[in-house]
């Protein structure tokens, strides 16, 4: 194996979700888009929904993750997500749904409602559907 | 001694309860099983989130957070996790007596419950019931314990409770489950672990510490939260399965207690009877 690889980890609670070696992972942040390399300077950060991109030996792999945290150091990285998916385990019809539902909420501001829930939930929304793109 | 029927009464009531007992302890066998497996599936989460959040302790040490200071308010926040049904031997009991036994002062507890059996063991002896999850607790998901920190945080934000803590049964192994209380807020992570947690690393945080320190700590209580109820829910089963079992084994004891007594009855009628003819064709001839 070449040496520009590192250990990638992504845990759920209910699971482990990805273990591997990776060459490259790209995720979303709070902060906008980042990619890690081997060797990145020790970094703690707070994720967004997004999609995260691992390229293995093989080629990439796309999953989908919504809110967590992940700790980059030089030889690992560990994603600490609440929620992550393979495409294939992804409703996109429940997604559609989902956005409509977070869109409307958000363009009407009714009284009582949680903005910062439904941006949340359109992104989750959105992120699941760009993953299958 | 008892009459024979009297003692096939009793039998029968005894062999009918015994068969309930033993198909509680198949069905709490099954549960346990796939609630260890989830509990054991959690841990690895829970484990490095731990590890994490000693470690960002470790290195923003001196961050002005409201999660890290002290609160002016003497209110105490305690989630109690039980289990909705009984008959689990000293299971809800003991997390009750975990509470009482404590030095939490009864008025200033504010208890949210997760299971009806603990909600009625501590209204009896007097503490406040804030809020009842119990409905999570046949099939916690992880939905569930954000939802419940939630609200539980947004009370400690707005400074209405000082200091949050946590009351489940930990799940050793099958056979031992320790009841455990835990301070959740403001965060409270022994040294050793700090010290150990990997300090010469520098470690960035982006955004700055106290962003990340806000974001996380929501996310490890939560990840308590949700291990706590994993584990308690595995803990029942275990419970149960331990407190059915004897319940079958006592009254299999009882059952073979009474044949004999039957039996002897039974023997001591025919011998009666036996006598009683015999006499009486004697007078006959």
């Amino acid at each position: 194996m070449a040496d520009n690889f590192f250990t990638v980890e992504i845990i759920t609670p209910d699971r482990i979700f990805y273990h591997g070696q990776a060459s490259m992972i790209e995720f979303n942040t709070v902060e906008g888009e980042i990619g890690v390399l081997k060797d990145h300077i020790p970094l703690t950060t707070v994720l967004a929904p997004g999609v995260v991109t691992i390229t293995e030996e093989e080629g990439p792999k796309k999953a989908v993750v919504h809110t967590g945290f992940a700790e980059i150091l030089g030889e690992k990285v560990t994603l600490l997500a609440e929620i992550a998916e393979w495409p294939d385990e992804i409703d996109v019809e429940r997604a559609k749904r989902a956005e409509e539902r977070a869109k409307e909420r958000l363009s009407h501001r009714e009284q009582g409602i949680d903005v910062a829930r439904a941006e949340l939930a359109l992104k989750k929304a959105l992120a699941r559907q760009d993953v299958l793109v | 001694m008892a009459s024979m029927r009297d003692i096939k009464r009793r039998k029968t009531s005894i062999s009918s309860t015994q068969q309930i007992t033993k198909a509680m302890k198949l069905v709490s066998t099954v549960k346990l099983q796939k609630a260890r497996n989830r509990a054991e599936e959690t841990n690895p989460y829970f484990n490095y989130m731990y590890q994490t959040v000693c470690s960002m302790l470790a290195k923003a040490g001196q961050v002005n957070h409201p999660y890290l200071m002290e609160r002016e308010s003497t209110k105490k926040a305690v989630i109690v996790i039980t289990s909705n049904r009984g008959l689990a031997g000293g299971y809800n009991s003991n997390v009750v007596k975990l509470i009482t036994g404590s030095d939490l002062p009864v008025e200033d507890v504010e208890v949210y419950a997760i299971g009806h059996k603990g909600i009625e063991g501590l209204q009896r002896r007097g503490y406040e019931i804030k809020a009842d999850y119990s409905e999570v607790v046949e099939s916690p998901v992880y939905e569930d314990a954000q939802r419940i920190c939630k609200e539980v945080l947004d009370a400690y934000v707005a400074g209405e409770i000082g200091e949050i803590y946590l009351a489940y049964t930990h799940f050793k192994n099958t056979v031992s489950h320790e009841p455990k209380l835990l301070k959740l807020l403001p965060v409270q992570v022994d040294q050793e672990s700090v010290e150990s947690a990997n300090s010469d690393i520098l470690m960035n945080f982006e955004p700055n510490e106290e962003e990340a320190l806000e974001l996380i700590i929501p996310k490890y209580i939560t990840s308590l939260v949700y291990g706590a109820l994993v584990e308690a829910v595995a803990s029942e089963n275990g419970a149960r399965m331990q407190a059915m079992d004897s319940a079958t084994s006592n009254a299999e004891e009882m059952i073979s207690d009474l044949s004999l007594k039957y039996n002897r009855a039974r023997q001591s009628s025919i011998t009666q009877e036996l006598t009683e003819i015999i006499a009486g064709a004697e007078a006959i001839s």
